[in-house]
C-alpha cells in the first residue's frame, strides 16, 4: 500500500517536472525523458506487474495532455515497462550499472518507436538527422539525469525485504 | 513440502502476461475510439485538469518568479555598462530619428493599404500563460492555463507579438493544449500578402533549430513573390482566421515540377521565449455563420 502511494506521487511529480522544470532546462530543444526513467526503474525494481502499470499510467498522462491519439504512448510505455520487468531477477539494489544501461536502452527504443510511427510513416526519411538531433541527445541527457534521479527513486522504495534477487537469497 | 500443503495466496493477482494483453487491448480500443470517432476524452481531460494542472501552475509560477529574480541580479551589472553606451547612442539616434520621421509617413500610408491592424483589433482576445510544454522532443505544443471555463473552445487561434502561434487542439476545464505552427504535425494554409498567392505552411522538426518553417505549393506563375514578403493566414483555411501574420519569406526555390515553389519562412513569433499568449475568442466557423 505504502509503495502504491509513493508510486502515485513519483509519477505525478515526474510528469509535472518533465513538462515544466526540465523543459526550461532543455539544451538545444532537447529535454530528458523522466517518465522513461520512472517506468524502467519500476519495471526492474519490482517486476513486470509494476512496470506495466506504471508505464500505462505514464503513457496515458502523456496521451491526455500531448497525444493525438489516446492510447498510443500508453502502449509504448506499457511494453517498455513490461520489457524492463524481465530484468527484475538480475537486479541488485547496490548496482547502478544495470539500471543505467536499461534506462539508456529503454529511452533509445522509445525514441526510435516514436520516430518510426510518428515520423517515418509521414515520409520523414532523414533518419540520420533525427538520430543525431533528437534520439541520441535525448538518450545522453536522460542518462545524465538518471545518475541523480535514480538514487532518489531507489531511496524512496528502499526496503530490505522485498526488492531484488539478492535480498531474497539472504532471507 | 508437498504442493497440496502450500498456503493459498490470499491476494488475488493476474499473471503478468494476461495483464499485458489486457492493457494492450485497452490501449488499442482507446486508439480505435479516438481515431474513428470525434470523442476526445473529455472526462479524462477534466480529471487530469484537477490533479495535474494546479501543480504545473504552481511550479511554473515559482520558476518564473525565480528566473525573474536571477535575471534582475545579473542585469544590474550589465545595466550600468549599458548606460554609458546608451548615452553615446542617444546622439547617434537623434540624427537617425529625423530620417525615420520621413519613413514613418510612408509606413502610415502602407498600413492604410494593408489594413492589417484593424483586422486584429476587431477580434476579442484573452491573455493566457504557458504553464507546461510537450513532454517529448518530437512535437512543439504547450499547455496554457485557461480552458473551457474561461470561454475558450477547440480550434481557437492563438497569437503572440502580432504573429500566429497556433491553435487550440485539446481542451479541459482549466487548461488547453496549443499546437504551434512550427510543430512537425502542423499545416497552415497561408497567403502571400503582396500578391495573394496561396501556399501551405508546414512545420518541420528539421528546420526548427534554424528558427524557420517550410512552405510548399506556392503557385507563383507571375514570379512576383520575393524574399521578405509577408505571409498571412489565407481566407480559405477552415481553422485559421484570415490575415493573421505568420512570418516573412526568407528563401524561395523552384520545385522540380517547375509549377510550384517552396522555401522557408521566418515566423513573426519568437517561439523560443514564448511566455504569454493571446487567444482569439472567435473561431472561423462562428464568423462564417
Amino acid at each position: 500500500m505504502k509503495r502504491n502511494i509513493i508510486l502515485f506521487f513519483v509519477v505525478i511529480t515526474g510528469f509535472v517536472l518533465q513538462t515544466t522544470l526540465f523543459q526550461a532546462l532543455s539544451f538545444g530543444n532537447i529535454s530528458p525523458n523522466i517518465l522513461i526513467i520512472i517506468t524502467a526503474s519500476y519495471g526492474f525494481m519490482f517486476g513486470k506487474h509494476y512496470g506495466m502499470t506504471v508505464g500505462f499510467i505514464c503513457g496515458l498522462l502523456t496521451d491526455i495532455f500531448y497525444g493525438d491519439v489516446l492510447g498510443f504512448y500508453a502502449l509504448v510505455y506499457l511494453y517498455i515497462g513490461a520489457a524492463n520487468g524481465f530484468f527484475h531477477s538480475i537486479f541488485f539494489q547496490e548496482d547502478i550499472k544495470l539500471p543505467l544501461l536499461l534506462i539508456a536502452i529503454s529511452d533509445f527504443c522509445y525514441s526510435f518507436v516514436c520516430y518510426v510511427l510518428l515520423y517515418l510513416l509521414r515520409c520523414r526519411f532523414h533518419i540520420v538527422f533525427y538520430l543525431k538531433n533528437v534520439i541520441v541527445p535525448e538518450m545522453v541527457y536522460t542518462i545524465f539525469v538518471t545518475v541523480f534521479l535514480y538514487p532518489c527513486i531507489l531511496l524512496l522504495n528502499w526496503t530490505r525485504a522485498d526488492t531484488g534477487y539478492h535480498s531474497q537469497q539472504e532471507r | 513440502m508437498s504442493p497440496i500443503a502450500k498456503r493459498k495466496r490470499t491476494k488475488f493477482s493476474i499473471p503478468s502476461k494476461y495483464l499485458l494483453l489486457l492493457l494492450t487491448f485497452v490501449c488499442i480500443v482507446l486508439m480505435a475510439v479516438t481515431f474513428f470517432t470525434d470523442y476526445s476524452a473529455t472526462p479524462l481531460n477534466k480529471l487530469v485538469g484537477y490533479v495535474i494542472v494546479p501543480f504545473q501552475n504552481g511550479v511554473s509560477r515559482i520558476g518564473t518568479w525565480l528566473s525573474v529574480r536571477v535575471d534582475e541580479l545579473g542585469e544590474l551589472r550589465i545595466v550600468l555598462e549599458e548606460n554609458q553606451k546608451l548615452k553615446e547612442k542617444v546622439d547617434e539616434l537623434t540624427a537617425q530619428n529625423t530620417q525615420l520621421q520621413q519613413d514613418k509617413y510612408e509606413l502610415n500610408n502602407l498600413r492604410e493599404l494593408y489594413k492589417l491592424d484593424e483586422q486584429y483589433s476587431g477580434y476579442e482576445k484573452v491573455g493566457a500563460r504557458i504553464i507546461a510544454r510537450d513532454s517529448g522532443n518530437w512535437f512543439h505544443s504547450f499547455t496554457i492555463d485557461k480552458g473551457s471555463d474561461d470561454g475558450l473552445a477547440m480550434d481557437m487561434n492563438v497569437i503572440a507579438g502580432g504573429g500566429l502561434v497556433g491553435r487550440i487542439v485539446e481542451i479541459g476545464t482549466n487548461w488547453s493544449k496549443v499546437t504551434a505552427v512550427i510543430s512537425d504535425n502542423s499545416n497552415v494554409s497561408g497567403m502571400v500578402l503582396a500578391s495573394s498567392d496561396f501556399l501551405m505552411v508546414r512545420g518541420s522538426l528539421e528546420l526548427m533549430a534554424d528558427g524557420v518553417i517550410r512552405f510548399e505549393q506556392l503557385t507563383d506563375s507571375a514570379g512576383k513573390v520575393q524574399i521578405g514578403d509577408k505571409v498571412v493566414t489565407s481566407s480559405i483555411s477552415d481553422k485559421y482566421l484570415p490575415s493573421i501574420l505568420i512570418g516573412y519569406i526568407t528563401e524561395i526555390n523552384q520545385d522540380s515540377n517547375n509549377i510550384t515553389k517552396s522555401g522557408k519562412i521566418t515566423p513573426a513569433v519568437d517561439f523560443e521565449h514564448l511566455d504569454e499568449v493571446l487567444v482569439i475568442l472567435e473561431t472561423k466557423q462562428q464568423i462564417a455563420d
